[in-house]
C-alpha cells in the first residue's frame, strides 16, 4: 500500500489489520485482489486458503513436474521475481500471477531418425537463431539454470553442455513467457537431453555384459527355485534377505555369493 | 602469453577448418588464444537503429566477460563476429547514456567503458608478431601459390572499425606474401558476397559472386583467401550454382587465411580440416607440391 | 533494372510521421543528401533492386511512405555498407534503409518465417547466417 493511502486508513481497518496480524496473517495478492493468509503457507497452499480450487497450475506439489510456474513482484519494486507455487512461502503484499500454461512451438519428430548432429537441432528449431542473449530467460527460470548459455551452446553446437546445463528443467515454461525472440526452450532443451542420453552418453559396458548374461541364463536356475518355492518359504527368504548397508565401502560383498 | 579470444557460434561446428589451424597456428607463434569463458553469440550483425538497445546486450556482455577477466584485448577469427564486437564497443566508449543504461541492464556489476580493443587476428598478426618474424618461422614457403586476397564487407567497412584502408588494404596481401604466396589483387576483392541473403533470396547469391570470382579468375588467381564463413558459404555455393548456369565457368578452392598460416608455418595439414573446404583445395596443394 | 518509377508529389501524400520516424530511427539527416547516385553507383545489389537506394532517400524525405512500402528495396540489401562509405556527404544510408525496415518488422510484419528454410538450408548454412537473416527479416 501507499504511504497516502497508509494514512486514509480508518481506525477501524487499523484494528483489523492488527488482530490479523497477531493471528499470524499476512496481505497478499493473488491476480490483483488482496486475501489475508497464514504465514507459513506456500503459495499454493495460499491460494487454496483464500478459496481458489486449483485444477490447473498444480501437479506434483513436490517442485518438479514444472506445473506451478508463478510470476510475483513485491510494491515498489520493480523486478520481477519467479517461484514455483508448491515450494515457496509466502511474504507479505506478493502480487502474485501464475503461468499455468503458456503456449509454445514444439517441433514434431521421430526421433529413431534422428543423429548427434547439432544440425538435427537447428532444421526442428530454426527459431533458436532468434536469441539476442538478453538473458530474460535465465532471470525467469525457478531451477536458477543458466538458460542463456544453454541457449548459448546449442547455437555453437554443442548438444552435449546444452543438456548437461539444463539437467534440473521441470519444463514450467516461464522463461518461453519472457523470451525476446519467442523461443520454446524448454522443448529445445529436451531435444538436446534426449539427443544427448541416447546418442552421445556412452554405454555402460557393465550393463550389456549383465543383460548378455542374464539372457544367457545365468539367474535362470534361481528365478526356477523362487517360482516354485511355497508361499511360507517366500515369505522367510523375503524377510531373511541380505541389504547393503548404506555406508558399504567398495569391498562390500554378501554373505550368500551365490548371485554375485 | 595468451590473448582472450572470441571464437563465435560457426567455428565450432560449420568453420572448424577456421578454427584448429588458427589455434594450432598461434601456439607455435608464441601466443595462446584464450576462450572467453561463457561467451555467447554477439548477434552477428550491429544493429544500425538508433533506439535499439536490446540488440547491444549481446556483443556488449562478451565485452564485458573480457574485461572482468582482467584482460583489456579480444581477438576474433570471424569477421562477421569482429564488425559486430568492435561497432558494439565504440558505442559503449561514445554514447553515455546508452552505456548507462546497457550496463544496468547487463548488470554485471561492472561499469564497462569500451576499453577493451577488439582487433582480428590478421592485426595482431601484422602488430602484434610482425611479417618479418611469421616469415622467418615459415617451414613450408607457398612456392608462389597465386592467392587472391578477398576482403569483404566486414573487416574494412565502416571506417571506423575498418582494421586497414578501406579504398586500398594491403594487409592480406602482406600476410601472403610473408608465407611465400603470391598476392594476386583485383578489382572486387571488397565487393560484398550477398551475406545474409542467402537466407531472403538464395538465388540472388550467384551473381552477387559472379563478379568476383571472375575477376579473381581473370587476374590469374588460383585461389581465393577469406576470412569469413559466410563469404565462405556464398561463394562457395555461388561457384557450384555458376557452374552449373555458364559451362565455361571455372572453380577454384576457397581458404581461410588461417589454413594457409598453418600450412606455411609446418604444421600436420589435418588440423586445416581441407575436406570441409569448397573448390577441391587438395589436388591444387599437391599439384603444387605443398601436400603429399 | 531500376524500373522508371512515375510518383505524384503533393501535401496530401506525404507523410509526416513517416519522415520523422525514418529520420528518429536513422539518425540521419536527410535533407543533406542532393541525389548525386553513388551509392546506387557502387550498390552490389542495386541490379536486384525495383527502386534504386537514391530514389528511396528522395521518396523518404518526401513522405511517400506507401511508394517506400511497396518496394522491395530494403529487403534486397545485404548491409554491405558499401553506399556508407562512398557518400560523399557522409549519410550512413545504411541507417536509413535498416529504419524503413524496421517500422516493417516492428509492425510485427515478418518478411520470412523460419520455416520458408528448407530443412536442408537450414542444416547447411552456417550459424551467422541463419542469425543475420532472422534479424533482418523477423521482427
Amino acid at each position: 500500500m501507499s504511504v497516502k493511502e497508509t494514512k486514509k486508513k480508518s481506525a477501524a481497518t487499523a484494528v483489523k489489520e492488527k488482530r490479523q496480524v497477531a493471528a499470524g496473517l499476512i496481505p497478499i495478492y493473488i491476480m490483483g485482489k488482496r486475501y489475508e493468509v497464514p504465514e507459513g503457507l506456500t503459495i499454493m497452499k495460499a491460494m487454496e486458503y483464500a478459496g481458489y480450487i486449483l485444477i490447473r497450475g498444480c501437479g506434483c506439489r513436490g517442485g518438479t513436474c514444472g506445473a506451478c510456474g508463478t510470476f510475483y513482484r513485491k510494491p515498489g519494486d520493480y523486478k520481477l521475481q519467479v517461484a514455483l507455487a508448491c515450494q515457496k512461502t509466502v511474504e507479505p503484499d506478493m502480487y502474485i500471477a501464475q503461468i499455468p500454461f503458456f503456449p509454445a512451438n514444439r517441433a514434431l519428430y521421430d526421433f529413431a531418425g534422428l543423429t548427434a548432429a547439432p544440425e538435427e537441432v537447428f532444421k526442428l528449431y530454426p527459431e533458436l537463431f532468434r536469441c539476442v542473449a538478453c538473458n530474460s530467460c535465465t532471470k525467469a527460470c525457478p531451477q536458477g539454470i543458466e538458460v542463456m548459455d544453454a541457449i548459448s551452446a546449442l547455437k555453437q553446437g554443442n548438444i552435449a553442455q546444452a543438456a548437461q546445463l539444463s539437467f534440473d528443467c521441470i519444463q514450467c515454461g516461464l522463461c518461453t513467457s519472457r523470451c525476446f525472440g519467442e523461443l520454446a526452450q524448454y522443448h529445445m532443451f529436451q531435444l538436446a537431453r534426449r539427443i544427448y542420453g541416447a546418442r552421445i552418453v556412452p554405454r555402460a559396458e557393465h550393463l550389456a555384459e549383465m543383460v548378455k548374461a542374464v539372457n544367457a541364463g545365468k539367474y535362470d536356475r534361481f528365478l526356477d527355485e523362487l517360482k516354485q518355492a511355497k508361499e511360507d518359504e517366500l515369505k522367510k527368504v523375503y524377510q531373511e534377505r541380505e541389504v547393503e548397508p548404506m555406508a558399504a565401502g567398495e569391498d562390500w560383498k554378501p554373505k550368500d555369493t551365490r548371485y554375485l | 602469453m595468451s590473448l582472450a579470444y572470441y571464437p563465435g557460434c560457426t567455428l565450432k561446428t560449420k568453420a572448424r577448418n577456421l578454427e584448429e589451424p588458427a589455434v594450432a597456428s598461434m601456439k607455435v607463434l608464441g601466443l595462446k588464444l584464450d576462450e572467453v569463458p561463457r561467451w555467447n553469440c554477439c548477434g552477428a550483425v550491429y544493429s544500425l537503429a538508433e533506439d535499439d538497445l536490446m540488440h547491444q546486450v549481446a556483443p556488449v556482455r562478451n565485452l564485458i566477460r573480457v574485461k572482468k577477466q582482467g584482460r583489456n584485448e579480444l581477438v576474433t577469427l570471424c569477421a562477421f563476429c569482429l564488425n559486430t564486437l568492435k561497432r558494439a564497443n565504440l558505442l559503449m566508449k561514445e554514447d553515455a547514456e546508452k552505456r548507462d543504461t546497457l550496463n544496468s541492464f547487463i548488470d554485471e556489476g561492472i561499469d564497462y567503458r569500451g576499453d577493451v580493443k577488439v582487433v582480428h587476428l590478421l592485426e595482431v598478426l601484422r602488430d602484434e608478431i610482425g611479417w618479418e618474424v611469421i616469415s622467418q618461422m615459415v617451414k613450408l614457403p607457398l612456392r608462389e601459390l597465386k592467392v587472391a586476397p578477398y576482403y569483404g564487407c566486414t573487416l574494412l567497412r565502416p571506417r571506423e572499425v575498418a582494421i586497414d584502408s578501406v579504398e586500398n588494404p594491403t594487409i592480406l596481401r602482406e600476410f601472403l606474401e610473408a608465407l611465400g604466396a603470391r598476392a594476386i589483387d583485383f578489382p572486387e576483392s571488397t565487393r560484398c558476397c550477398g551475406s545474409y541473403q542467402v537466407v531472403n533470396n538464395p538465388d540472388d547469391i550467384a551473381e552477387y559472386t559472379r563478379p568476383i570470382l571472375n575477376s579473381a579468375l581473370s587476374h590469374g588467381a588460383e585461389a581465393l583467401v577469406l576470412t569469413c564463413p559466410l563469404c565462405d558459404y556464398n561463394l562457395g555455393q555461388g561457384q557450384n550454382e555458376l557452374m552449373k548456369k555458364y559451362g565455361g565457368f571455372r572453380r577454384m578452392p576457397l581458404f581461410y587465411f588461417t589454413q594457409l598460416l598453418a600450412l606455411a608455418l609446418g604444421l600436420d595439414p589435418k588440423v586445416c580440416h581441407f575436406e570441409l573446404n569448397h573448390g577441391k583445395p587438395e589436388s591444387l596443394l599437391r599439384i603444387k607440391n605443398l601436400l603429399v | 533494372m531500376t524500373k522508371k518509377v512515375s510518383v505524384t508529389v503533393s501535401p496530401k501524400k506525404s507523410r509526416r510521421e513517416f519522415v520523422k520516424k525514418v529520420k528518429e530511427l536513422s539518425g540521419q539527416n536527410l535533407q543533406v543528401c542532393y541525389q548525386c547516385g553513388m551509392c546506387t553507383g557502387n550498390c552490389p545489389a542495386a541490379a536486384n533492386m525495383d527502386v534504386s537506394p537514391r530514389r528511396i532517400i528522395e521518396m523518404a524525405r518526401l513522405g511517400l511512405e506507401e511508394e517506400v512500402a511497396s518496394s522491395r528495396t530494403v529487403w534486397v540489401c545485404a548491409s554491405c555498407l558499401n553506399c556508407d562509405v562512398n557518400c560523399p556527404r557522409g549519410v550512413d544510408i545504411s541507417k536509413i534503409m535498416e529504419a524503413i525496415r524496421l517500422l516493417t518488422l516492428r509492425k510485427n510484419i515478418d518478411q520470412i518465417r523460419p520455416e520458408d528454410i528448407s530443412p536442408e538450408k537450414r542444416s547447411e548454412l552456417p550459424q551467422i547466417a541463419m542469425v543475420s537473416g532472422l534479424r533482418k527479416f523477423t521482427g
